[in-house]
């Protein structure tokens, strides 16, 4: 049963998804990708650059393109619902209960932050196949996109285009 | 997103501290940070149904953009100049989920003495396939074991 599955991955995704979008990136490839393989890594890599050139939330666009992906507009919206509903039932229930957590368990808060980082960087990796690299030139795409972006502080939208640009060059 | 929703909350439907409050909870909470604040701002004002129209209404635009992308991949996806364009863009979205592991790392209390921890997380999950969802748990339960360790002394 198609929807239960996405019903039950997308919720689980919402539940234990701490650190915001790129950390999102990791709980989603390990779900979509790896375990039900609903996308392959070029697909998933692609609908998260589609998710950042459009506005709003990367989680809900992931949600929607993946349930779109493996169940139809029925599957779609059933992903999206079900990665909001975790946060929708704890915020009413006991938001301010989890924000106090902040100051009576400071070192989970502390170690929850470096596990993000781990996380990232994991999302990271996991797209470094050959999905994604097809040659030397997809490398140096990558290494001039970070320096773009780290060391001259260009927007994620500007250099996606350009690299789509290149791309449209280069291929 | 979070710039544009004090624009159009505060004053309107907050106070400023009022919206200072509602983020910092959003953020204690797992899921999206933006359908996080919809839903404590639509819970205070009209609490339960508040909180789900004001979700729902978070989500929407980007559900409905997204649905006719996807409509629009489906037709396009074997069309050699969009297999092109995303030859070039796929390696840059690598590089853009670099970035963000470097610039948080400061903020995260990432030193030579904490380092392992990412490391090994990323390993875990990358190498491994480790769910992520069992590494937050861990994480928990340490930072727990830790915390009280520290109450101890």
């Amino acid at each position: 049963m198609i929807y239960l599955k996405l019903f039950f991955t997308f919720f689980k995704i919402g539940l234990f998804n701490f650190g915001g979008g790129y950390a999102m990136i990791s709980f989603l490839q390990n779900e979509v990708v790896a375990k039900q393989a609903w996308l392959s890594t070029s697909q998933f890599t692609d609908i998260v650059a589609v998710s950042q050139v459009t506005p709003g939330p990367v989680g809900i666009n992931l949600a929607t393109y993946t349930g779109y992906t493996a169940g139809g507009t029925l599957g779609a919206l059933i992903a999206t619902v079900a990665v909001c509903l975790p946060s929708l039932i704890l915020l009413i229930l006991a938001g301010k209960y989890l924000f106090a957590t902040r100051e009576k368990f400071p070192v989970v808060w502390r170690v929850l932050r470096l596990v993000v980082v781990g996380l990232i960087a994991a999302a990271a990796l996991t797209l470094c196949n050959g999905e994604n690299f097809a040659d030397y030139k997809s490398v140096l795409l990558c290494a001039g996109a970070f320096l773009a972006v780290w060391k001259f502080k260009r927007g994620p939208v500007t250099v996606l285009f350009l690299s789509a640009a290149l791309g449209l060059l280069l291929y | 997103m979070l710039p544009l929703m004090e624009q159009e909350l505060v004053g309107t439907y907050l106070s400023k501290e009022d919206f200072l409050d509602v983020t910092a909870v959003a953020q204690s909470a797992p899921g999206i940070m933006a359908i996080n604040v919809a839903i404590l701002t639509g819970y205070r004002l009209h609490k339960v149904p508040g909180a789900v129209f004001a979700a729902c209404g978070a989500a929407l635009p980007s559900f409905v953009i997204i649905l006719l992308i996807a409509l629009f991949f489906q037709k396009f996806a074997e069309n050699p100049v969009v297999h092109r364009v995303f030859m070039g863009v796929r390696p840059a979205v690598v590089a853009l989920i670099m970035v963000p592991v470097f610039n948080l790392a400061k903020s995260a209390g990432v030193t030579l003495k904490t380092v392992w921890v990412c490391v090994a997380v990323a390993v875990a999950v990358w190498l491994f396939q480790i769910s992520p969802v069992y590494v937050v748990l861990i994480a928990i339960c340490c930072g727990l074991l830790l915390g009280r360790k520290e109450r101890a002394k």
